[in-house]
């Protein structure tokens, strides 16, 4: 009898090998990586970065269009926004010279390392001596987003609610510093100072904190001095 | 946090290793996420099932695994599981501000079961 020889590949359903591929990286990672770049190439240029981060309508553009016009500081600003460059136009400042590059996300709702990796092309970072980025006015999303900026500031207004910081708690406890803007709005809308002061100590115990109207400059000069002690030290 | 947009980037980073192992397909996708990663698991695999259609990860299905929110207070010299959703930024124990996050903000993929 002729022998047969034959090889057999049983395939049943569900029954497929498997095999499993061992991961174990951040979903951030890529992001961590670009940021940590970024941030050698600030050090690089000495420049110091400031991420400002709030709600929509926390006065974020208002805040740092008073601090970079009242300070003799040689800044650039990136700022992002779904749409429109009306926040870019109010940061030029008066003589429209500062230079300010808009990033409009179209609908992404936070900054990405990236996305300030492409906007630094037209800036001159040897001439500047602090970069702010405005981030996409959103509490959530942009707090897991490493800009690869040195300080990191965080806005409520007192039209807010008091309680903001135990709502977000996420972006309050990536804080280096917190600032409570519209305080000249206090009285009108019933501000409890104590209770805002205590659910950002809640959150973040140790964060310098700022209470300022940047519309009438009361409260400014406090940040002023730390932003100078900042940069000092940078 | 938005959930759709980190499932389309989680797609895309297993769709890269599974194809550099040399798999066809993906059949379950392990993260680990914890409580102060700011991300909602319902709201991952809400978006995870609308976004694999048509991908390698079609037929994959998804394994959160909760990682607990653990902190050491440097004070006290202790460490302590907590539920608190601001972060710890006291410790229990002692009630001091040092309390330092061990695990609790992952957001990781652990692994993946592929298929030739």
């Amino acid at each position: 009898m002729k022998k047969l020889h034959i090889s057999l590949s049983v395939v049943l359903p569900g029954q497929e090998e498997v095999r499993k591929i061992e991961i174990n990286k951040s979903v951030m990672a890529y992001n961590d990586e670009r940021a940590a770049e970024l941030r050698s190439l600030f050090e690089a240029h000495g420049l110091f970065v400031i991420n400002v981060l709030s709600s929509p309508g926390s006065g974020k553009t208002e805040f740092l269009a008073r601090t970079l016009d009242e300070l003799p500081l040689r800044s650039g600003v990136v700022v992002g926004d779904l749409s429109t460059d009306n926040d870019a136009r109010r940061l030029r400042g008066k003589a429209q010279e500062r230079p300010v590059v808009q990033i409009m996300t179209h609908g992404i709702c936070h900054l990405e390392a990236e996305m300030v990796a492409r906007a630094l092309t037209p800036l001159s970072l040897d001439e500047l001596d602090l970069l702010v980025v405005e981030n996409v006015g959103n509490l959530v999303c942009p707090a897991g987003y490493d800009l690869g900026e040195s300080y990191r500031v965080v806005l409520l207004s007192v039209t807010e609610g008091e309680d903001k910081p135990l709502k977000y708690p996420k972006m309050f406890k990536t804080a280096n510093a917190v600032v409570i803007n519209k305080i000249d709005l206090a009285d009108a809308v019933g501000f409890d100072r104590q209770a805002a002061l205590d659910s950002i100590h809640k959150v973040i115990p140790n964060a310098p904190i700022f209470e300022v109207s940047a519309k009438t400059g009361q409260g400014m000069d406090r940040w002023y001095d730390h932003l100078a002690r900042l940069l000092a030290k940078s | 946090m938005h959930e759709a947009g980190l499932m389309m980037r989680i797609l895309e980073l297993c769709a890269a290793e599974a194809a550099r192992e040399g798999a066809a397909r993906i059949k379950t996708i392990a993260l680990r996420i914890g409580p102060l990663s700011g991300v909602e698991p319902a709201a991952l695999e809400f978006a995870f099932l609308a976004l694999k259609q048509g991908t390698v990860a079609e037929e994959a299905h998804l394994e959160i695994e909760r990682v607990p929110l653990v902190a050491r207070c440097a004070m006290c010299d202790r460490s302590f599981e907590t539920e608190n959703r601001y972060g710890v930024a006291l410790c229990p124990i002692c009630g001091e501000p040092t309390a330092e996050i061990l695990s609790g903000s992952e957001f990781e993929i652990s692994h993946l079961e592929v298929e030739q």
